[in-house]
Parts: C-alpha cells; structure tokens; sequence
C-alpha cells in the first residue's frame, strides 16, 4: 500500500475540518484536508441559517449568502408570533442573520485552507485509522486510484453527524435516537415569503421535539423544513411526512426545486479528544441542542484545534493529556451547549397549550438581544412558575 | 443483511450511522452500506426522515 505523511490530517471538509486544516497550515505544519464526496459542500445537508457573527470569523463573499433578514418569527402552535428582529433590538445581530449557499461557502472556506498550503483532495474517504499501541498515528484513504497509508501526528476528525473517526479511535461517539433531530426540507419556489424574516414553527403537531423553518432564500423561494426528535419518529410519522403535512398547509402553490435529509446532534458535548486524535463540529457533537445551530460552534472549535495541534508539535507531545488543551479552550462553548442541552429537554415537553401560553406571555416585549438565551431569560421572568427548573440554567 | 436500504428512498443523511449500536453501517459517499454484524434492532427503520430502510422479511 502506497504510504504518505503530513503532521496533521483532516476528515472532513466542512466549516470545522477547513477551519481547522486553515489555522494548523498557518501555523507552518504540514496538512492534508481531505472530502469524502466528489465535491466540497455537496450535497448539502444543512437548512443553511446562520448568525450574522459568522463575520467574526470569516468575511463573505457576497455569493455565498442568498439572504439577508433583519429578524426572525417565532409561532406557536396557534399561531401566536414572538418577533425578535433587529429594529426592536437596537441594532443587535439575528440569531439567523444570514441564509447562506452552503455549496459556495464550504468552497470558499476551503479555497481558504487551500491558499493557506493545505493540500485539499476531493473523493477521497477515511477507510479506517491507523494505531500504533492506544495512539492514533493516520488514517487509511480511499480514492479513485487506490488505498494509501497517510501517516500524521494528529488526525482532526471533522467527519460530520455519523462521527465513525472518532468511533474507531475508541470514543464514543453513538447517539441515541433522544439526543437526534432528522430533518427534512425542501428547498421550494414561487411561494410567499418575507424575505426579510426567518420564521420557527413549534408544535408537537408541526414537529415533535423539533420545529419547522422557513428560511428566505432569495425572491418568492425559501428552504422550508422540519427537524423532529428521532425518539419520535416512527412510520408515518417522520421527518418527511412532516414536512409534506407543514408544505400543503402553509404552501400549497409552492414547487420544490431541491431536497434536503439531514440528522443533527443535540446531545450537547461528549469527549473529544484521545491520543492522537481531535474531534471537531457535529462530529463532537457541538451543535447547539436547543436551536440545533452548528457551523459556528464548528468554525470556533476547528480554530481551537489548530491552534492546540500548533502547539503540540512545539512540545512534540500528541497524547491525550496534551490535546486535553482542546477540551480546555473549548470549555466556555461547552457549558453554554450543556446548557442548552438541559434546556432543550425541558423545552422539547411542553404541550401546544404551554407553548400557546409562553408565547403570548411574550406578547410587546422589546427584545435587547436577538438570540435563544435572551428569548428563555425573558420567558422564565414572565413564567416564573412554568420554567421554574429552567430558571436555574440561566440564573 | 437484516436491513434491506432502498436506495431510490435514501436520502444520505447518516442519522442511520449515528444511531446504530451495533456500528453496523456505513454511508460511503451517498451510499448507505449495512455489515452483516447487524443486530436487527430496527432503531435505524424507525428514525429513517424518508422510510428508506426496512427489516428484511426472512420468511
């Protein structure tokens, strides 16, 4: 088998593994990224919304973002809108700012690495790993040519919901069907939507443990979706049925022109690193679990862990003990995803009447700040009693 | 196989990989691919978003 070696090794090309393979190249190391799908950023898998604070971390060019909204509307199952749009909230940024053209922005990030002198290969899938006692020192390749030993340092596992690097390095990284959202979307057209709002659907009718989305994406087109509790899904009763059921009620003249499957983890943080190996974005379970959210967190973490393996080739030390600095830096992430986690299940049990009743408690408040903990922190201040358990998350 | 993937209906998420205990499948590119170590749990049929796989009928 034909043998190669880089110091470190990236799985995955998505906003996590390109970040990551960007920081670790400009810190001088020598990195392989490599893309299981013939081409970065498809199929997409994604309902494509993102904070505006994205341009913390990047800035966009302009084609890769189809829309841009001012706020977003949150109904419950009656019906009854909570808005949180940047007008009300003195000019903050909206918790989905931007709907993005994934396709376009896993590119440009990787274009990114690329020009860092990050070796990108296409079509090319981690097989397996390579160990040497408990240490993992590779990964096994195939492409279209043949199987290659690609000898590294530090692997960067950044493979996504199905998370089999770090599975076969020995971390667990299965979920159960409770801490999963599947989702189904449809990206449609000739339907009337308000370019300039995301809209959140909650109901355990609409999407049980999960919501539906209408996220703009450019004139009278939209990517309209449904993430349900994979516990809660059961035969004739799935992501898919779902979204059919929301789409005929809500945009019955619509045509579909692209469809979207997707599984998104909501178990909040799980161990993420071992010798040899980082986990990174959905691989290590880095979504949000609450609004299910993960390219930030993704890009946040893949930044860490370049810098942490930058700093483990200066102490030539790859052990677990070593890359714990990840775990470390990525502490402050992982409390607020814990956090959210708990809030999540407390959430996900309301009946439709609780939520109808949250809802309208919010009726004429002015919102500060335009995201998911500031909506709870005034949720618990006007239903003291209902979220008793959730105040204690957000104190 | 226990678990039969209709690859008309699949949709390549991966919810079938993360889920399953037994780490019985595998989505190589947009193809899901199930071991033959499949415990025939069934978790993957259920939380399937299109309905794409099924317990294989072993009459």
């Amino acid at each position: 088998m034909r043998e190669e070696r880089y110091d470190v090794v990236v799985v995955g090309a998505g906003p996590g593994g390109s970040t990551a393979a960007k920081v670790a190249a400009e810190h001088g190391l020598d990195v392989l990224l490599i893309e299981k799908n013939q081409e970065i950023g498809v199929p997409v898998r994604c309902a494509e919304g993102v904070s505006k604070r994205v341009e913390n971390f990047v800035s966009l060019p302009k084609e890769c973002i189809a829309t841009e909204a001012a706020g977003a509307r949150i109904f419950s199952p009656d019906g009854t809108c909570v808005e949180l749009s940047e007008k009300t909230a003195r000019g903050k940024l909206a918790e989905v700012g931007y709907v993005l053209e994934r396709k376009l922005f896993d590119k440009y990030l990787a274009r990114l690495a690329a020009d860092s002198g990050v070796e990108v290969r296409v079509k090319t899938q981690a097989i397996s790993i390579l160990k040497d006692g408990s240490s993992v020192k590779g990964i096994v390749v195939r492409d279209v040519s043949d199987d290659a030993k690609i000898f590294a340092d530090v692997v960067i596992a950044a493979d996504g919901v199905e998370s089999k690097i770090g599975r076969m390095a020995g971390l667990e990284t299965r979920i159960k069907p409770a801490d999963l959202e599947v989702c189904a979307q449809f990206y449609m057209t000739g339907i009337d939507v308000e370019e300039d709002f995301s809209e959140f659907y909650l109901g355990n009718k609409i999407a049980p443990g999960g919501y539906a989305w209408v996220f703009p994406k450019g004139e009278r087109s939209a990517n309209v979706g449904v993430g349900i509790e994979a516990s809660r899904s059961r035969d004739g009763a799935r992501a898919l049925d779902y979204l059919k059921a929301f789409v005929r009620r809500k945009f019955p003249e619509g045509r579909v022109l692209g469809q979207v499957y997707g599984a998104v983890p909501v178990s909040g943080p799980i161990k993420s690193v071992a010798d040899g190996i980082i986990l990174v974005g959905d691989a290590a379970r880095q979504t949000d679990p609450l609004t299910g959210g993960g390219i930030l967190n993704a890009m946040e973490a893949g930044k860490i862990a370049g810098e942490v393996v930058a700093e483990a080739f200066e102490r030539k030390d790859f052990s677990e003990s070593s890359l714990r600095e990840y775990e470390e830096r990525c502490k402050e992430l992982n409390e607020k995803l814990t956090r959210m986690y708990r809030a999540r299940l407390l959430v996900s049990k309301f009946s439709d009447k609780e939520l109808n009743r949250l809802a309208r408690s919010l009726e004429g408040v002015r919102f500060e700040e335009l995201n998911a903990r500031e909506l709870l922190r005034e949720l618990i201040k006007r239903n003291p009693r209902l979220l008793m358990s959730l105040a204690k998350l957000f104190p | 196989m226990a678990v039969r993937v209709d690859r008309y209906k699949c949709g390549y998420c991966g919810a079938c990989v993360t889920v399953c205990p037994a780490d019985a499948i595998e989505l190589v590119g947009v193809c899901i691919e199930i071991r033959e170590n499949c415990n025939e749990c069934g978790v993957c049929v259920n939380i399937c978003p299109v309905g794409a796989l099924e317990l294989e009928n072993k009459g």
